[in-house]
């Protein structure tokens, strides 16, 4: 069963917690329901996007500093 | 009687109709964002115009009325759920002590607003009971809300409820994602060289997602100014000035790259050129723009100006009658 992971928000997507730091997760890998997969940026917050179902997070559909808008599909897990 | 803020949602705010007479001293005016639709709102539920609303950026709260309450959601498209069944905008809504409100993933523009019968009854601070989270003042401890927040609901107004149950569509504000806003020129677009004006004027401007109630900006080709010898106590870049005091709704172009539209909460003075000034008929409009936003700038006189004010007014007055 896969699902969709969809950003609520509009802003900047990261696959990072920060310059330099490694991705909070890769295409490929395990994810649990709650994990954080990533961070919308709007009106200077950050906000973390989640993983709704246990699974694997088979492809992002966002780049990393990619533009989203609220109902974008950020990522797919299965 | 109160709302139980379960959720805050990503920034949601007390707003009225703004905190009048104290700009000059640096204190913006405040209110909602889009007051077209906070007033649609009050209307529903039986308000004055005056009662304060919540304002909600992209993610609403959930929360939980502890009596109940008579609500209107109003504004940007958004899924409304009252105990997780979807019940409709713009539309006078009943919540039981107890039931739980909860919104969807945002459909369009950027706020909508939730008012309730009594209005949301936090302490009025230099006469407004407005949000400035900079200043920290207004609202509920001067900050947008936090999950355990008891948001005061006040007593019953003693008007009754209007017949107006819900809001025709064409009562309704659009969002759309391609808008001309109407701009006075001035004071220093003068500094602006002919290109630079044609550029202001004649180019699309899209509003990136650096927008919020100070202000927003947007990208587009950028503008040129006159070449000029800079003022003692101006910057060296040509988009400085000498400080003055800015008009809300005022634009200005730090370094001539990305215009920035002052909002409801910007700074009232500093040191960049205003080269144009958002009507006050237009300011809801370019609340309701999301990132991506096409924008188009197009200069219109003073009596142009009134009269799209006189026109909001008429329409305003409409759902009052």
């Amino acid at each position: 069963m896969s699902h969709q992971i969809i950003s609520p928000l509009p802003g900047i997507f990261y696959r990072k917690p920060g310059p330099g730091k490694e991705p909070y997760v890769n295409e490929g890998d395990t994810v649990s329901a709650g994990q954080t997969i990533g961070l919308v940026e709007i009106m200077k917050q950050f906000s973390e996007v989640r993983a709704e179902f246990d699974g694997v997070l088979e492809k992002f559909e966002i780049e990393d500093f990619g533009v989203v808008n609220p109902g974008d599909v950020i990522a797919i897990t299965s | 009687m109160a709302f139980d803020i379960l959720e805050p949602g990503l920034s949601t705010t007390v707003q009225d109709q703004g905190r009048i007479g104290y700009y000059r001293f640096g204190i913006p005016q405040g209110g909602s964002m889009d007051q077209y639709s906070a007033t649609l709102a009050n209307r529903l539920v039986g308000n004055t115009a005056r009662e304060a609303v919540l304002e909600c950026t992209y993610i609403g709260p959930k929360l939980i009325s502890t009596t109940d309450a008579i609500i209107a959601v109003t504004g940007a498209p958004v899924d409304v759920f009252v105990n997780g069944e979807l019940v409709p905008e713009y539309e006078r809504l009943e919540l039981l002590a107890g039931n739980e409100l909860k919104f969807g993933v945002i459909k369009g523009g950027t706020k909508y607003f939730i008012a309730v019968h009594g209005g949301i009854d936090v302490p009025e601070v230099l006469g407004s009971r407005s949000t400035y989270p900079i200043g920290a003042i207004g609202g509920v401890d001067g900050r947008a809300l936090a999950a355990g927040d008891l948001v005061p609901v006040g007593a019953a107004i003693d008007n009754g409820l209007p017949a107006l149950q819900f809001i025709e569509i064409e009562d309704r504000p659009a969002f759309s994602k391609d808008v001309t806003v109407r701009v006075m020129l001035g004071l220093y677009d003068h500094l602006l060289s002919h290109t630079g004006l044609d550029s202001l004027l004649n180019s699309e401007w899209v509003l990136t997602p650096v927008a919020d109630r100070m202000g927003l900006r947007y990208s587009g080709p950028g503008v040129e100014w006159k070449d000029r010898e800079q003022p003692f106590g101006a910057g060296q870049d040509p988009s400085n000035i000498v400080d003055a005091g800015y008009a809300v709704g005022s634009i200005q172009i730090p370094g001539g790259t990305q215009p920035i539209i002052l909002h409801r909460d910007a700074v009232s003075g500093g040191g960049y050129a205003m080269v144009a000034t958002v009507i006050s008929a237009d300011m809801d409009l370019v609340a309701r723009c999301s990132p991506g936003t096409k924008t188009h700038f197009v200069a219109v006189t003073m009596e142009q100006a009134l009269a799209a004010r006189a026109a909001n007014t008429v329409r305003a007055a409409r759902i009052w009658s």
